[in-house]
């Protein structure tokens, strides 16, 4: 299920539409994530406050976009371009791996709500599968 | 059994009231085929599904999504028994339709992401909870007559 050329040019077409709002966009599907998946809580127990629009969770969303925003820029080799990102995820997070579904399933949930004409099926396909090959290339280094 | 709290019964009989099954059930169903190609094998009689576009004019998918739609009100409706309510689906989609129940959580997503399209900022994270966990009960249900 690797990009095709349309995939990736749907991509980035999204990206320069969204890109302003990543902040917005990571912030809640970040804290999202937190309430629909409480298992998730568990990564973040040295938090002071794990509620949407906390600090801490605004200030992680905006993290996790700028790798979604890395991985855009990167997106003709996502395994070399998320390298450094596979190894920290995989020896210093220790994230289990299925955990990167269910924040890809909240970005595309929060894409929905915050851009309804613009996720069209198609565009829902091409970001579904750039999340996967995220997701992927994240768990390159974990064994 | 399940245990509902209010806010979650509440949030379910909510959302299912304010959907418009004619628009909803095709929209859903013509974006599962759509997203996850695999799914349009439970569909070879349904005509033209070569592209996205053909999918979304597809009467046939059309059709099927109000059902589904359709079907989904029932399990609003017995909240407290869906694993009894859906026994006889469960025991169709296995003996006589052979889906693999992968995909209700296929099409489970699109719902969630087709609702929460239309209900924009009012669907906060409390209410995706709801919705998802009501989505989980029903894909469970379906596949409990499988054997």
């Amino acid at each position: 299920m690797s990009l095709t050329e349309k995939d990736k040019a749907t991509v980035k077409a999204l990206w320069g539409k969204i890109s302003k709002s990543s902040d917005a966009i990571g912030a809640d599907a970040l804290g999202r994530m937190l309430v629909v998946y409480p298992q998730t809580k568990t990564y973040f127990t040295h938090w002071s406050d794990l509620s949407p629009n906390s600090a801490p969770v605004k200030n992680h969303g905006k993290n996790v976009m700028s790798g979604v925003a890395l991985a855009v820029s990167k997106i003709d080799d996502l395994t070399a371009g998320l390298l450094d990102l596979s190894e920290q995820h995989a020896f210093t997070l220790r994230v289990d791996p299925a955990n990167f579904k269910i924040l890809s399933h909240c970005i595309l949930v929060v894409l929905a709500i915050m851009f309804p004409k613009e996720f069209t099926p198609e565009v829902h396909v091409a970001m579904d599968k750039f999340f996967c090959g995220v997701s992927l290339a994240l768990s390159e280094k974990y064994r | 059994m399940v245990e509902w709290t209010d806010f979650e019964r509440s949030t379910i009989v909510d959302i299912f009231s304010k959907i418009n099954h004619d628009i909803v059930g095709p929209a859903v169903l013509s974006r599962c085929l759509i997203v996850y190609p695999w799914t349009q094998r439970y569909f070879s009689k349904f005509g033209n599904l070569y592209n996205a576009a053909a999918i979304m004019g597809n009467p046939n998918v059309a059709k099927h999504g109000k059902v589904i739609l359709q079907s989904l009100e029932k399990a609003v409706k017995n909240m407290d028994n869906i694993k009894g309510t859906y026994a006889e689906l469960s025991v169709m989609h296995f003996e006589k339709l052979h889906v693999d129940p992968d995909n209700f959580k296929l099409l489970a997503d699109c719902l969630t992401i087709v609702v929460a399209a239309q209900f924009g900022k009012a669907f906060t994270g409390e209410v995706q909870a709801a919705f998802q966990k009501f989505l989980a009960v029903v894909v469970s249900s379906l596949g409990r007559q499988y054997h």
